[in-house]
């Protein structure tokens, strides 16, 4: 087959570059420009690129940087300082995944006559006895990467290959160094590309939005204290809310952007019996019934009953869970939680 | 590179590898030789051989005039990045183009004033091939900045234009040796004589104390064989190869629908082909092209090696989702007739290819 690889300069896409060659494929490697600005971690720092690259020519394939940062800045930068100003807290890397890797470069490969995008993404892609694709976690159950590439369905993953979806992180980083790749002991990237370190979320979104200072509410009405950014508020945080240490803990229950009011109650408070999911998209068909559903990157994934009112997900929880906040990717696993059904995104 | 340049460079490598600034005879051979590459130099640019200083490349040129002029700098929109990033990183004003990427000269002419320092524009542009009417700009910087160095980079100029015709015009003059069959890492910076620059380069004051640092002496002679071969070609270069580049786009924009040629042919040199085409994203462009062995490009790239939107096509006016189609096709002495037809039949089939699947 003829293969494009998105190389981000880490290990889990070089050796995913080594098996791909071993398996016989046409291999083109391409890194994506993404982010013009700062940043020091990121899939589109320099240097990221020149470790790319120089894997690359170990490897022997050719490798291009494709320039998507008129894209990038369309469906990530702008939509995650968007919804800040409205109080959703986004994700960021997986509208990056849905929105550049899995649709521009998709679309791109397609042009160019490549048969499939492979990625460094920890997670399996099956057939079903009926020939459907199915989405599965990874192996390595620590590294597993599902929930970020959850929106994939049946086209996009028709024509995607996760070469390391099938191994542990463990045994990528030994074939890396058995290859003597480059990248075999570089650290993963944990963070948004497009935020420092040095500045964090704070500066980077301060730069682009007029923060507003919020008023603190207990659950009763009263007052009890001030924020500079109500924007800067995620509904289950817990400090920086501007309250005098050694009273009960207080959490953010509700953060009312509009009117500059966060709320903050007792633990017992944040739990919920429901939550609603947003834009949902499937695997094949819309699902309803009883699924497992995971919120976070690696939050452990709870048993509730899904259904459906036409637009929107509602997940009825088997046991009361903390609140979600609004944004937050949110997906929905079959009961032996090996695949994913869909996903979407936490409502306000 | 052109083989005479190659050959010229072999010696210094082995017997003749002394360091001309050293004091025996080895050095003086070398030294010899880059007094010789020197008036070789001069002659075709038309200068005294004491106005020529050799530098590491093109972009270290228009630093050193840029930076070495010091204070209040003007250039235009379309500058390589080697002149607009140290004027703008200085303050300096930068004017705009008209849509064939020729110098705005009303906004020129309001720019000048006593305190301008240093006015850059460039004899040909890089992307484009458009050619700057220098002898229009120096009138005016003259008339209306009378404190000013005038400096072009003539990088692309070498091949196409006589440079003798317009270097009385200007007090500095950039180029660069690759650009003309020479090596890459050497280039030329001629400085009027009597004009001071602060070097930006410092140390043993080779060159006249204008540019420190040992002399690259291999690339220096290989230069100086390269520029006066290619002036020596020069026209008839000029004839042939615009007769090329006119049947490559008169083909392309008729086979394909929506092939926009950048400039018209009268404002530019011969050896550049440049157009926008409509609906086409250069990045797929180019790996076809790369693919059936075609090199071309489109803009510049970054430090990452993507394709970035070109400020040339921005300056000039072109709108983002026609420049994003930009194509740049160089034509030089190795070109050839049977190159040019291939050339028509692969952008048109890329083209055709790329416009059955829709993107972006």
């Amino acid at each position: 087959m003829k293969v494009m690889l998105a190389m981000s300069g880490g290990v889990d896409s070089s050796v995913a570059g080594a098996l791909l060659r071993q398996q016989g494929h046409d291999v083109v490697g391409v890194t994506m420009k993404l982010w013009g600005g700062d940043s020091d971690s990121g899939c589109c720092s320099v240097s990221d690129v020149d470790d790319a690259r120089r894997v690359a020519q170990q490897l022997d394939i050719d490798h291009l940087v494709f320039n998507f940062g008129d894209d990038f800045n369309e469906h990530v930068v702008a939509p995650y300082v968007r919804d800040h100003a409205l109080g959703i807290t986004p994700n960021p890397c997986i509208e990056c995944n849905r929105h550049l890797k899995f649709d521009r470069l998709l679309r791109r490969a397609d042009q160019l006559d490549f048969d499939a995008v492979a990625t460094g993404h920890h997670a399996r892609i099956d057939r079903a006895p009926d020939g459907r694709y199915l989405l599965g976690r990874g192996a390595d159950a620590a590294k597993d990467q599902s929930y970020v590439v959850h929106m994939l369905g049946q086209d996009a993953l028709a024509r995607t290959l996760f070469p390391v979806g099938d191994i542990d992180k463990t045994e990528v980083r030994r074939l890396a160094t058995e290859l003597g790749l480059r990248t075999a002991s570089k650290p993963d990237s944990q963070d948004v590309c497009f935020i420092t370190s040095t500045g964090g979320r704070e500066t980077f979104l301060g730069n682009r939005i007029a923060f507003r200072p919020g008023r603190v509410v207990d659950t009763d009405g009263s007052s009890v204290g001030t924020v500079d950014s109500v924007e800067m508020v995620t509904i289950g945080q817990r400090r920086g809310i501007g309250l005098p240490g050694g009273g009960p803990k207080r959490y953010v229950v509700d953060v009312d952007v509009p009117n500059a009011v966060v709320t903050v109650g007792t633990d017992a408070d944040l739990f919920v019996r429901q939550l609603v999911v947003d834009s949902p998209t499937w695997n094949a068909e819309p699902f309803e019934g009883h699924a497992l559903v995971q919120c976070s990157a690696h939050g452990e994934p709870k048993p509730g009953e899904v259904v459906s009112d036409g637009r929107r997900v509602i997940v009825n929880w088997a046991e009361p869970q903390r609140r979600i906040a609004p944004g937050q990717s949110v997906v929905l696993y079959e009961l032996s939680d090996r695949y994913v059904l869909g996903g979407g995104t936490a409502a306000r | 590179m052109r083989p005479a340049a190659v050959e010229a460079m072999l010696p210094f490598f082995t017997e003749r590898f002394a360091n001309p600034s050293g004091s025996h005879r080895f050095a003086r051979d070398a030294r010899r030789a880059i007094d010789e590459a020197r008036d070789q130099v001069a002659g075709v640019l038309g200068v005294r051989p004491g106005e020529v200083v050799f530098t590491g490349c093109g972009t270290e040129s228009d630093n050193a005039a840029v930076l070495g002029a010091g204070g209040v700098s003007l250039c235009s929109a379309a500058e390589h990045h080697a002149v607009l990033q140290p004027v703008e990183e200085s303050g300096g004003a930068v004017v705009g183009v008209d849509a064939t990427g020729h110098i705005d000269l009303d906004q020129l002419e309001r720019g000048l004033n006593a305190d301008t320092r240093i006015v850059s524009v460039m004899a040909v542009n890089n992307e484009v091939g458009t050619i700057t009417d220098l002898y229009t700009v120096s009138k005016l910087v003259r008339r209306h900045a009378p404190n000013a160095l005038l400096h072009t980079d003539a990088v692309q100029a070498a091949c196409w234009l006589d440079i003798r015709a317009f270097a009385p015009l200007v007090d500095l003059m950039s180029l660069s040796a690759h650009k003309f069959g020479g090596p890459k890492g050497v280039g030329v910076l001629t400085i009027r004589e009597g004009v001071k620059l602060a070097p930006i380069i410092r140390g043993g004051g080779q060159e006249r104390e204008r540019r420190s640092g040992t002399h690259n002496v291999a690339g220096i002679v290989s230069l100086a064989v390269a520029l006066v071969e290619a002036d020596a070609e020069r026209e008839h270069e000029n004839r042939r190869l615009a007769a090329f580049r006119d049947r490559l786009i008169d083909e392309l924009t008729a086979r394909v629908d929506g092939v926009i040629e950048t400039v018209p042919r009268e404002s530019k040199i011969a050896g550049s082909a440049h157009v926008c085409i409509e609906g086409i994203e250069s990045e797929s462009l180019l790996f076809l092209l790369d693919e059936a062995e075609l090199c071309a490009s489109a803009a510049s790239a970054c430090a990452s090696g993507a394709m970035e939107p070109s400020h040339v096509l921005a300056a000039m006016g072109v709108k983002r989702g026609l420049a994003g189609g930009a194509l740049r096709m160089s034509l030089g002495r190795t070109t050839t007739d049977a190159d040019i037809d291939r050339a028509i039949d692969v952008v048109s089939d890329s083209v055709r290819r790329l416009r059955r699947v829709k993107v972006g």
